[in-house]
């Protein structure tokens, strides 16, 4: 479904991605974890369509297609979906109308049928039930004077709401209390299906044992310099992020190529 | 094209032909004033950008046209054209004027409620000895308030005071049905000008709703040079609402000029949205202990529109509070003033007043000039003020994208949003709905609200 090559990237002269690899298939799930400043963030940014950053070598083909030469929202229209790590407060636009829009325009770009407010309204209750949330949130500006933990319930309740085929969370756990972390979680694993794929960006063990992964890879200044299972995020939640400091990328290649 | 100078000229001798011709022969009280304001005109001449209050606005282009005076023969403005204004409604009191004039068969004045005096200037003034005092109200009120000894334009518009709009409330009286002043000008061969002259007293406790309105077809270039005196009356609340929908071409200048009495309350919006030059002045008087008013405008520009907007709240007795919020959105190569001026007189104390301007950018050839002005000469007071000038948010545009919202429906997504406070603070459900499609049809953003 998704293929990175060679990918490489900088903001403000900053070379920050480095030569990223990654294949994602559909039905999997992928995690990927490191340290702070490692580049996670930018990658997901990268892919999500995010002008700041500068592509300046590589290739990402998404379902057969050119990602990099499509704008964000057509991207978000075949179905990629970014969790912000740090969610934008949007005054004065309303939260409802503003899924309500950007759920419209996907349906409308495949040759769906618009939905009208009370069908849109029945529908987005329902997920708002499911996800354990106020409702009172859906009445107010995007992400306005939200809570960081109302802020990321958002982002699931959008993610949700246009059931995207691929799932990049950006962070997603971080500053959730348990409970949230397991809705969170429920909501991501509801989306899992043949079909569909997802990225999993965290610092954290805790939230991969809700959502366990098939692959686990570890970004260091910018590239994957370790992949394997599931295990590996226990392996580095032991060890901590210094055990792979001076691992060499050819780690992560090899696990790929099968060696 | 014509000289300053004889364009002044111009002016000065249509007042000597308006003179000999003034329909009811002219009041001695009132044309006094208005030979005193013609006088104040001829000295003061038209505003140059060295005087600090037109420093950023250059009338020069309207100095420059020879317009004519709209007379009695006026444009013909059918019930079709009255009805593209959107603020039109069956269940209001409406008073239409075309070019100044006020038109009996397109206002709306049948059935009005007990306790409210609404009909036209000029009728009001053929009745010099109308009993129960139509007239002393005139003469008590009628150029008391709106000074035309600084302003050249006020001082024209009081020497030609002939025609606009008349109302008066009766203490105690609650006017449900917004009442519509309705100023349309017409396109013609040479371009005129009109001075309305509007009065509107509410007596004591009483309650309206007030909506001016001003518009004109596109391309048509014409001069309005308004002004308009509103007395509120002790507890009186009233709810005033300007939307300006002038041609592009046209000029307008406007002063409204608020009195109010102690315990009143006062809403003002006003919207900006027409015209190639404009300039509103809101004044209001603070002038009893505990008035309140709220000053919220919109003004939005394009291509090579001005728009001044010059406010001052005069607080002048203690415990008064005013709350100003104009927001502009600017895009060609527009340009906007915002002028807000607060001054604090000395035994004003416990004065609380709140001022802020706001404005989006959405060319880099738009410019404004934004400058918040406090004088105040009591000790214990509240004031605040700010002034912001922004772009669009790119992360809240990326964040829409990112959703699949197309980039040019984010950008008038978030313009949108930017107004959206100066229409929730809009108390009027019906009109605010009304000004909401007004808006979005300028701005284009109809299928995002
Ligand atoms: N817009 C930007 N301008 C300048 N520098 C940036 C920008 N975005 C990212 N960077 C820099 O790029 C590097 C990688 O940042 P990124 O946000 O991708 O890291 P991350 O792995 O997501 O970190 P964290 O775990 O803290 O979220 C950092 O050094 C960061 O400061
Ligand atoms: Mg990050």
């Amino acid at each position: 479904m998704l293929e990175i090559k060679n990918l490489h990237a900088s903001v403000e002269g900053k070379h920050i991605l480095q030569g990223i690899d990654l294949k994602v298939n559909a039905g999997e799930v992928h995690a990927i974890m490191g340290p702070n400043g490692s580049g996670k963030s930018t990658l997901a940014q990268v892919l999500a369509g995010r002008d700041v950053y500068t592509v300046t070598e590589g290739e990402v083909i998404y379902q057969g297609k050119d990602l990099l030469g499509m704008p964000p929202e057509e991207r978000a229209r075949e179905g990629i979906f970014l969790a912000f790590q740090y969610p934008v407060e949007i005054p004065g636009v309303n939260n409802m109308y503003f899924l309500r829009a950007s759920l419209n325009a996907a349906r409308k770009h495949r040759g769906l049928e618009e939905l009208d407010a009370m069908d849109f309204l029945t529908l987005a209750k329902a997920k708002i039930k499911a996800l354990d949330m106020d409702d009172s949130l859906m009445k107010r500006s995007v992400n306005e004077g939200f809570s960081g933990g109302e802020k990321k319930r958002n982002e699931i309740f959008q993610m949700a709401m246009l059931e995207p085929t691929l799932a990049i969370l950006d962070e997603t756990d971080s500053g959730l209390d348990i409970d949230a972390l397991k809705v969170v979680a429920e909501g991501v694993n509801a989306l899992r299906n043949p079909e569909h794929a997802i990225l999993v960006v965290t610092h954290y063990q805790r939230l991969l044992n809700y959502i366990v992964p098939d692959f686990v890879h570890v970004l260091s200044e910018g590239r994957i310099v370790r992949s394997g299972g599931k295990e590996l995020a226990l392996e580095l939640e032991e060890k901590g992020y210094a055990w792979i400091e001076g691992t060499t990328p050819s780690a992560h290649k090899d696990f790929f190529l099968g060696r | 094209m014509t000289g300053v100078k004889e364009t002044q000229n111009t002016y000065l001798s249509s007042f000597e032909r308006f003179e000999k011709n003034l329909a009811g022969g002219g009041q001695s009280w009132l044309h006094e004033i208005r030979r005193a304001a013609i006088q104040r005109f001829a000295e003061l001449g038209f505003p140059s950008t060295h005087i600090e209050e037109w420093k950023y606005t250059n009338v020069a282009p309207l100095t420059k046209i020879d317009f004519e005076p709209a007379s009695n023969d006026v444009g013909r403005v059918s019930a079709e054209d009255i009805a593209r204004s959107p603020l039109v409604e069956p269940g209001s009191i409406r008073l239409v004027f075309v070019d100044g004039r006020f038109s009996e068969e397109l206002s709306s004045l049948e059935e009005l409620p007990r306790g409210i005096t609404a009909r036209s200037l000029a009728q009001e003034l053929q009745y010099p000895d109308r009993k129960g005092g139509g007239n002393a109200t005139l003469e008590a009120h009628l150029s008391r308030y709106a000074d035309y000894n600084e302003h050249a334009f006020a001082a024209l518009n009081t020497a030609f005071i002939e025609d606009g709009a008349f109302i008066e409330i009766q203490k105690g009286i609650r006017v449900e049905r917004p009442i519509h002043l309705l100023f349309v000008s017409t396109a013609s061969d040479r371009a005129r000008v009109s001075h309305p002259r509007s009065l509107i007293v509410a007596g004591r406790e009483s309650q309206a709703v007030i909506i001016e309105e001003y518009m004109g077809p596109d391309g048509a270039v014409y001069f309005t040079n308004a002004v308009t005196e509103i007395v509120a009356g002790e507890s009186a609340i009233i709810e005033h609402y300007k939307v300006q929908q002038e041609s592009d071409d046209a000029f307008h200048i406007a002063t409204l000029q608020v009195e109010q009495e102690r315990s009143s309350n006062f809403v003002s919006h006003s919207i900006s949205l027409g015209g190639a030059l404009t300039r509103n002045d809101f004044n209001s008087v603070l002038d009893g202990e505990g008035a309140e008013c709220m000053l919220n405008g919109l003004y939005a520009t394009d291509g090579r529109q001005f728009i001044d907007n010059h406010t001052l709240i005069d607080h002048a007795s203690p415990h008064c509070t005013s709350r100003e919020l104009y927001k502009g959105i600017l895009d060609g190569k527009s340009e906007a003033v915002f002028n807000g001026a607060v001054i604090v007189r000395k035994d004003a104390q416990k004065s609380d007043a709140r001022q802020s301007n706001k404005n989006l950018l959405l060319s880099k050839d738009a410019t404004i000039n934004t400058k918040p002005q406090l004088e105040i000469f009591a000790d214990d007071v509240k004031c605040a003020h700010g002034a912001t000038i922004g772009q669009v948010d790119r992360e809240a545009i990326f964040y829409l994208r990112s959703r699949g919202i197309a980039e040019e429906t984010a950008h008038l997504m978030l313009t949108a949003a930017f107004a959206q406070d100066i229409l929730n603070r809009m108390k009027a459900e019906t009109i605010r709905a009304r000004i909401e499609e007004v808006l979005s049809a300028r701005l284009s953003f109809k299928e995002v609200l």
